[in-house]
């Protein structure tokens, strides 16, 4: 009996210690909304984590089915509400695909430049938000005020701060006053830059932001694939990939920008890489600012036909028109049967809407790809092993939203 | 870009003939159907193939179609960042077949299949965690089955007296409202009731 195979019973009441379960959230500021994790911890050490997600499913797919394609369209603001244009702009590709409409350049050109103040506002708010999940409280309180100004420029375009509903198939749903575009390069130009460097200044060579970001859930090349990651997740470690530039959509492929990358594909990297596409998109929305104002870029901003409504003088001459409004916000318009996958570089990573259609107005069968869904399905992954104060960096880079992860 | 997907179509027919049921090129995707039980073959070849390359799994998702005998297809989506193309896989199963896991090639294939377990009821064998996802503790039901109520069987509201959140059988103070407003417009095909009749005649 004495062969050690019941070594336990030599141990001390001290020094007999079980591992400790603890639930993380579901109300937990750093959890970036209502996620619950039940973590598994050896002291301080993870040692298991199960993310328990759906707190917030509110069955968008489900009701996408019994909506039309246009009553649809602002489910899409409401999943990834940080940067709701973005999410838009994947469902109005989706239907172009199917209904094979050309998009005027007009509208192709408001696109890009809403969705990269879409990626401003993400990152804006990730950044962060990120930063007081380590402890600093000052740069979030910056940051919103950025993002307000941000939100305004959405007012402006289109009448909400939020649930924008202003990428349409066929186009947007209205030009842009000429105020208003002088306006957003003037903080373009003027008023962002000088931010980016306080932020800077703020965090990048800060020792403690250092000390708990750098060399904390390092993602490698076989974790990308393994865990089918995109976004910052995947350039944070190293891979140049992009969808605006690996699979162009909208006029991407007319900007000039550069994609930045990662070395370590640590926290701290994605950090950095967040701060740069920052100021790419900046750039970005100069060009698109520039190219808006020449001459052969003015004109409608809508396809129209029957996917879109006709204009207001029309319809108070034409009975067509009108009937043509009528229909068109009841019945909404047809697509042809078919299925088709269509996925912007969202400022979270690739996201994809896939639409069945059996030839009705209204989709057979829509999913929603959220990149979010597939990071936090690596948890487990990336915090085993590390501390549980560092559960909080991880989640907090690796850009969390509950809107798009729930659905 | 359709070309080099038909091209891509028939190396992976040619490769896989076993596998493959038919495959098409619509809409500027690939499109392959593959038999139920080769799925995790076929996404391994996939996978390593050096032509294909599909190294990451975009996303699982599943379609029901109740009248068909086959009533669910499974979809899986793949991309190839070295090759740069995309790929969807379509495999088509009976309510009571189990669905093989490809959780073992490509383990972020874990929370796809349990929320199609969760929203269809497609059982996965080989998972190593098949759970529910979204839905709520002791939910029952598959809610995005076609035969499944937009509004549900069950609420939940906090209870005063009880103090606790107590769950009910869905009341609704006004019938749920589903207008059709399919009518006959100019364009698309049509499937109104009573129309047919007048196809038979003319």
């Amino acid at each position: 009996m004495m062969d050690g195979a019941k070594f336990d019973d030599a141990l001390t009441g001290e020094q007999k210690i079980r591992n400790f379960n603890l639930n993380f959230g579901p109300q937990h500021p750093a959890a970036h909304g209502v996620l619950r994790l039940v973590l598994e911890l050896d002291g301080e050490i993870v040692e298991r984590v199960d993310p328990h997600i759906g707190l917030l499913h509110r069955g968008t797919e489900k009701l996408m089915e019994s909506r039309t394609y246009l009553q649809n369209l602002p489910y899409l603001d409401r999943l990834d509400y940080v940067a709701p244009m973005n999410q838009e702009h994947a469902w109005c590709l989706a239907i172009e695909k199917l209904t094979g409409t050309v998009v005027p350049r007009r509208a192709s050109l408001i696109r890009v430049l809403f969705s990269e103040i879409g990626r401003i506002l993400n990152h804006l708010l990730n950044v962060t938000t990120q930063a007081m999940d380590v402890g600093a409280l000052t740069p979030p309180l910056w940051g919103f005020e950025e993002r307000e100004k941000l939100m305004i420029f959405y007012e402006r375009a289109c009448g909400a701060r939020l649930h924008a509903n202003y990428f349409r198939p066929g186009g947007v749903h209205q030009d842009l006053p000429n105020k208003l575009l002088d306006d957003i390069e003037d903080w373009a130009k003027n008023e962002f830059p000088q931010f980016m460097e306080d932020i800077d200044g703020l965090l990048t060579e800060n020792r403690i932001f250092k000390q708990r970001n750098a060399d904390i859930g390092v993602v490698t090349e076989e974790d990308i694939l393994e865990w089918g990651f995109s976004g910052v997740m995947v350039r944070g470690s190293g891979l140049a990939w992009d969808l605006r530039r690996a699979q162009p959509y909208e006029c991407y492929d007319e900007f000039e920008f550069q994609i930045p990358v990662g070395k370590n594909g640590d926290c701290y990297d994605r950090y950095l890489v967040r701060m740069e596409e920052m100021r790419q998109s900046t750039s970005i929305i100069l060009q698109a600012i520039e190219k808006l104002r020449l001459p052969e870029n003015q004109g409608d901003v809508l396809a129209r036909g029957k996917m879109t409504p006709p204009k207001r003088g029309e319809m108070k001459t034409s009975m067509e028109a009108l009937i043509h409004h009528f229909k068109l916000y009841t019945e909404g318009f047809h697509v042809p049967a078919g299925e088709v996958y269509a996925a912007v570089e969202a400022p979270k990573g690739e996201f994809g809407v896939y639409i069945k259609s059996d030839g009705s107005n209204k989709p057979y069968r829509a999913k929603l790809r959220a990149p979010g869904f597939l990071h936090l399905q690596a948890m487990d992954k990336l915090t085993r092993g590390h501390q549980l104060a560092d559960v909080a960096a991880i989640i907090g880079t690796m850009d969390i939203v509950f809107g798009e992860i729930d659905r | 870009m359709s070309d080099a997907l038909k091209e891509l179509g028939a190396h992976i027919e040619m490769q896989r003939p076993d596998c493959v049921i038919g495959w098409d090129v619509a809409y500027g995707e690939l499109n392959v159907d593959v038999a139920l039980a080769n799925i995790v073959a076929f996404v391994d070849f996939l996978k390593t193939d050096a032509t294909c390359k599909f190294s990451t799994l975009v996303d699982i998702t599943a379609v029901d179609y109740p009248e068909r005998a086959k009533r669910f297809d499974v979809v899986y989506h793949f991309l190839s960042m070295y090759q740069n193309h995309r790929i969807r896989v379509r495999v088509a199963t009976r309510e009571e077949d189990i669905v093989p896991s490809i959780t073992p090639v490509h383990p972020s294939a874990n929370w796809f299949e349990r929320e199609i377990f969760d929203m269809f009821g497609i059982l996965f064998s080989g998972h190593p965690d098949l759970r529910r996802l979204l839905t709520d503790y002791g939910f029952r039901g598959h809610p995005l089955r076609k035969d499944f109520p937009t509004t549900g069987y069950t609420e939940v509201r906090y209870d005063e007296e009880q103090k606790r959140v107590v769950y009910e059988p869905v009341k609704l103070v006004q019938e749920y409202r589903q207008f059709d407003f399919m009518s006959p417009w100019e364009g698309a095909e049509y499937i109104l009731p009573g129309d047919e009749k007048s196809k038979a005649n003319g």
